[in-house]
């Protein structure tokens, strides 16, 4: 380990830069006959629609699976309530913890840039601790596989236990792939300059990837 | 050439029409007593839809033929109105015609679907399975007996998978690859379906309804003129599917009555 | 190295190397020729099968010659079997539908001129851009390979519904390695959109250069932020479907498949599967899928039609709320698929309604068009012809739909060559119209050269005679009942319409020669074709104020600026009638858009 903390290089928001093009985003800045030269390059960000995008497909997909669920369950007579694995309680609070720890970075990255450079406020711990929780979640749920399979419980076994597993499952994969954004927030920041809307944009996935996971809990636990 | 294309698009209109004025090709004839609604429906929908398709093409070939070319000294114009007028006509016109369509429609699909068969309708039962229709009558005891997937079997001729041992309303099911209905008496259609989706379609019948796997669905019609017509699948079942079909013969009473006593005697 | 103080867009530099330069690019540019070129292939291959598909109908027993090369058992005596046909149909509507109509219309004119049209140096994510093309590229591999698996391509039709799609190999030939590879292709396919809609959106939302406001976009750029809104949307919920399907296949769950289900004579281990959730899933994807198909191809006939007729739309608005209009509504009507499927009759009642309403919007488009004819100076050429030829043809195409439209009717004419005249005139010819529009419009801004005009109008009046031989009848052979997806015609009552096939059979292979001419022209002229202008066509959005074809920046490190609204026509400036986008000129009569 290092003895001394490198200070993130953290970009602020973007101010009006030479090249950029400006003046984008929902709110139109310019008058149509305004004087034009004289107005200042303004952009939002594109990471942050793009995240939007990102999330509003995987919503949809979720709201797709848990149709998927309700029909099912209403075809036929063979469902079959399992009990949920109490390590997923242990999971969701892992996951809500990474939550807390990932809003703990940003708000040291805004401090950091807001003025004093005080080298122990040191975001990057709190990143790699909200990774480290990240891969505990995904431990944690191939735990909960586990038990299942303990008791007999496989894919195929059961409509419950199909949803169970493709669920967990394709949430446990979606965090995976939070996880490779993580380690991409993590190598601008070490390597390059880390842009404030990369890691907004990282931590509004990040987000929701927990409140999701409260969500499908819940229909675990109402439905399965 | 624009003038060439504003006239190839008004033959095309008109020839298209053709058909459809002369009655080249058109539905059965008709022979249930909820079909009325339906072929009224098509015929009202025929006449709205063809005069928009020969007006609005007869417009753009007209547009076409006069504003086409750079037309040195005149000015652009603009559509009178503009915009406005032909949305709100859009609206007001396209929206008295669905809304009238609409609720119409509602009847007579509602003839079909809202209503239920009476309690003397005879009850048939049809089974589509990859890729032949079969047919079930419930015999003297007016009882179909339950049915067993895993006793279907095609090499013995049991299609339904019945057990006319274990199960005593089985033993006199009457079991036919042709469906014969008397007429003008209200059939009580069950549907059941052995494998994969199939449907049921009768033209003549105006008659349309799929199998669905899982779900046993109940049709009710009564046919009005005596004849051999044909029920055919129209939802893909297999490579079979184009030759998936049966006769369906609508007999005098007497007829019937012949005719089910036959099959009876060949169970 | 990175250029801290550069916009996020252009992190790349011009391309150096061979592989990142037509390969491997980062560029918007070649990627959306990539896709052009994807979707020309796909659309050969849909082409040839459906002539071979229309051979078989119209003769059933003839021995097409080299058809045993396509299937090991399929092709006896290079004579059709139903099953080869079955599978030749699901494969053409499979590439069509998504390698030709999403691809061409939507990702290929998409991602060349959208950020051209903003003002942008490149989409804003570059890598995700490309990594979009290559992962539909490989998704198309994926469905090119069912022909090489054992017993050929899945044989469901490209709506592959349950149970025949997940019970397996014993459903039939091509029901058991061709589905998985079929859902694996198409659940690909998804996720390659994905990839674009999170490139198209952000582009459009924050990427306009300075004096651009929503407003001001033209409308092919409406057209496509509104298809990606659908896409990111719909795919999203087919992908689920796909995943399920999937599973029923290789890991014996039962999402499609119901119990006591019996295939010669073996019960099928699954149960209590319910067969209506896949239409569920796949119609509410399906839906806004077709109109997907059709939006950019509005879009692109518009800005065509405008710069041809040298005035603006009627009202620039009205036509953007109504592209909306038919997005938001294609969510609601997905049952109209379904109303004899055998979920609840009241359902069918209640889609019927939006399903009627959406003629609404599609009618306002249609007149809209239709009215700003009045009183231009339209100017006819290879793309205002096919442009034009658009109205014509979505004009039919919609009329047909106010049947289907109808549950009562329905009976009469769900799954017979009334619905494949319906879905052939809208998408198949309409939306195909509009590349081709697109295509002889901005074929040089593309490639830099010009295409051969008379070649271009023999393909157009081939084409728009061949097409309506092909279709009309169809109509008729669906009055007549004459079910789909046959692949011959024993039916008592169907046998004597094997005539009016026979004529639509010679019509398309007329029509399928002719699109040989195009091929000609696009190929021919993309290397010897005279080399083209800045501003062939006068037109005044932003692609015109940059060289044919653009430089690697788009704009050679101009940062636009936009003084008017896109459809400056009909004005008096020192260009001519018009005026561009980017000019700083005031004119005399400004047309303002309504």
């Amino acid at each position: 380990m290092a003895t001394t903390v490198v200070p993130p290089k953290i970009k602020p928001r973007r101010s009006p830069e030479p090249g950029h093009p400006g003046n984008g985003g929902f709110r139109d800045l310019v008058p149509t006959h305004g004087n034009l030269p004289a107005v200042q390059d303004y952009a939002p960000v594109p990471s942050k629609s793009a995240i939007w995008v990102v999330i509003a497909a995987i919503a949809m997909s979720f709201a797709a699976f848990t149709s998927a669920l309700v029909v099912r369950q209403g075809a036929s007579t063979d469902w079959h309530h399992l009990t949920l694995p109490p390590i997923l309680y242990l999971n969701t609070l892992v996951l809500l913890a990474s939550g807390v720890t990932l809003e703990i970075a940003r708000r040291r990255v805004a401090v950091f840039m807001g003025g004093p450079r005080t080298l122990d406020l040191n975001p990057a711990r709190w990143l790699y601790i909200t990774a480290f929780l990240g891969v505990v979640f995904v431990a944690g749920q191939y735990v909960a596989w586990l038990q299942l399979r303990s008791e007999g419980l496989y894919l195929a076994t059961n409509p419950n236990s199909s949803f169970f597993y493709l669920l967990t499952a394709i949430h446990a994969l979606h965090v995976l792939g939070g996880l490779v954004g993580l380690t991409y927030v993590l190598h601008k920041l070490h390597r390059v300059v880390l842009r404030r809307s990369t890691l907004d944009s990282f931590s509004y996935y990040w987000h929701f990837m927990g409140i999701l996971w409260v969500y499908l809990l819940l229909l675990l636990w109402m439905k399965i | 050439m624009a003038k060439f294309f504003a006239i190839t698009i008004l033959v095309i209109a008109i020839l298209s029409a053709i058909p459809i004025v002369r009655n080249t090709w058109h539905p059965m004839e008709d022979i249930s007593t909820h079909g009325q609604a339906i072929d009224k429906q098509l015929d009202d929908t025929m006449w709205e839809a063809g005069l928009s398709f020969l007006a609005s093409q007869t417009i753009l070939a007209w547009f076409i033929w006069r504003f086409s070319g750079s037309r040195p000294g005149e000015k652009s114009k603009s559509f009178p109105g503009g915009a406005t007028g032909l949305v709100a006509g859009a609206i007001i016109l396209v929206g008295v015609e669905i809304f009238a369509l609409g609720i119409f429609g509602v009847k007579a699909w509602g003839n079909i679907y809202f209503t239920q068969p009476g309690a003397d309708a005879l009850p048939v039962q049809v089974q589509a399975g990859q890729f032949a229709f079969y047919f079930r009558y419930p015999g003297p005891d007016g009882k179909f007996g339950p049915l067993h997937a895993d006793k279907i079997s095609e090499a013995n001729q049991n299609f339904f998978g019945l057990d006319p041992v274990a199960d005593p309303d089985s033993k006199d099911d009457i079991v036919t690859a042709e469906m014969a209905i008397p007429v003008n008496k209200e059939i009580r259609l069950l549907m059941h379906a052995k494998d994969v989706s199939h449907s049921f379609y009768v033209p003549a019948l105006r008659i349309h309804q799929d199998f669905v796997p899982g779900l046993d669905l109940q049709l009710h019609f009564t046919a009005t003129k005596i004849g051999r017509y044909e029920i055919v699948c129209s939802q893909l079942c297999g490579l079979g599917h184009y030759n998936m079909k049966a006769y369906l013969d609508v007999f005098s009473q007497q007829d019937y009555d012949d005719w089910l006593k036959k099959q009876a005697a060949m169970q | 190295m990175h250029d801290t103080s550069a916009p996020a867009a252009a992190h790349h530099g011009p391309p150096t190397t061979f592989i990142r330069k037509h390969v491997f690019s980062l560029d918007h540019k070649v990627i959306g020729k990539q896709y052009y070129d994807l979707g020309l292939a796909a659309v050969l291959i849909g082409m040839v099968l459906s002539w071979l598909m229309r051979i078989h109908l119209g003769w059933t027993n003839f021995a097409i010659p080299g058809l045993h090369l396509l299937s090991k058992t399929g092709a006896p005596g290079d004579v059709m079997t139903p099953e080869l046909y079955l599978q030749l149909m699901t494969m053409h509507a499979t590439f069509m539908v998504f390698f030709v109509l999403t691809v061409a219309p939507f990702a290929a004119f998409g991602n060349f001129f959208i950020p051209i049209h903003t003002g942008a140096e490149d989409m804003p994510f570059p890598h995700f851009n490309m990594m979009s093309f290559w992962t539909t590229f490989v998704a198309f591999c994926v469905m090119l390979l069912s022909f090489f698996v054992g017993d050929g391509p899945t044989l469901g039709g490209w709506t592959q519904y349950a149970p025949l799609s997940a019970v397996g190999s014993v459903a039939g030939p091509g029901q058991g390695a061709g589905v998985v590879i079929w859902a694996t292709s198409i659940a690909i396919f998804c996720v390659g959109q994905l990839f674009g809609s999170l490139n198209f959106i952000p582009n459009i939302l924050d990427l306009r250069c300075k004096g651009l406001s929503m407003w001001r976009l033209p409308l092919p750029t409406w057209a496509w932020f509104i298809t990606s809104c659908m896409g990111l949307t719909s795919f999203s919920v087919l992908m689920p479907a796909c995943v399920l399907l999937i599973l029923d296949h290789v890991a014996g769950t039962s999402f499609f498949v119901a119990s006591n289900l019996v295939i010669n004579d073996q019960l099928q281990p699954h149960s209590g599967g319910s067969t209506l959730l896949w239409q569920h899933l796949f119609w509410f994807f399906g839906h806004p899928e077709v109109y997907i198909a059709i939006v950019p191809g509005m879009g692109i006939v518009s800005h065509v039609l405008i710069t041809n007729m040298r005035k603006p739309m009627l009202s620039h608005r009205v036509l953007v709320y109504s592209f909306g209009a038919l997005a938001v509504l294609s969510y609601m009507v997905y049952g109209h698929h379904m109303f004899v499927s055998g979920m609840n009759p009241v359902s069918s009642i209640v889609f019927s309604f939006p399903t009627l309403l959406i003629t609404i919007p599609s009618t306002i488009i249609v007149l809209i068009w239709i009215g700003s004819l009045y009183g231009a100076k339209l100017r006819i050429n290879s793309a205002s012809l096919f442009a034009l030829a658009f109205i014509s043809l979505f004009i039919t195409g919609g009329v047909s739909g106010f049947f289907l439209a109808q549950p009562s009717i329905q009976i009469l004419l769900h799954a017979t060559y009334f619905v494949v005249a319906h879905f052939h005139f809208t998408m198949a010819i309409a939306s195909v119209f509009g590349i081709f529009s697109g295509t002889y419009f901005w074929f040089p801004k593309m490639w830099g050269r010009m295409m051969n005009e008379t070649l271009g109008r023999v393909h157009f009046w081939c084409s728009f005679v061949g097409v309506y031989c092909i279709f009309m009848p169809m109509h008729y052979l669906g009055l007549a009942g004459n079910v789909r997806r046959y692949s011959s015609f024993p039916a008592d009552y169907m046998s004597p319409l094997v005539g009016v096939h026979q004529f639509i059979t010679i019509a398309a292979l007329f029509t399928g020669a002719a699109q040989l001419i195009f091929l000609y022209n696009f190929i021919h002229s993309r290397f010897w074709g005279p080399p083209a202008p800045d501003n062939p066509w006068q037109g005044t959005s932003l692609e015109w104020s940059t060289t044919s074809p653009p430089p690697w920046d788009n704009f050679g490190g101009r940062h636009m600026v936009v003084y008017h609204d896109p459809y400056q026509y009909g004005v008096q400036s020192s260009k001519g009638d018009y005026v561009m986008q980017d000019s700083p000129e005031q004119v005399k009569t400004e047309n303002e858009e309504p």
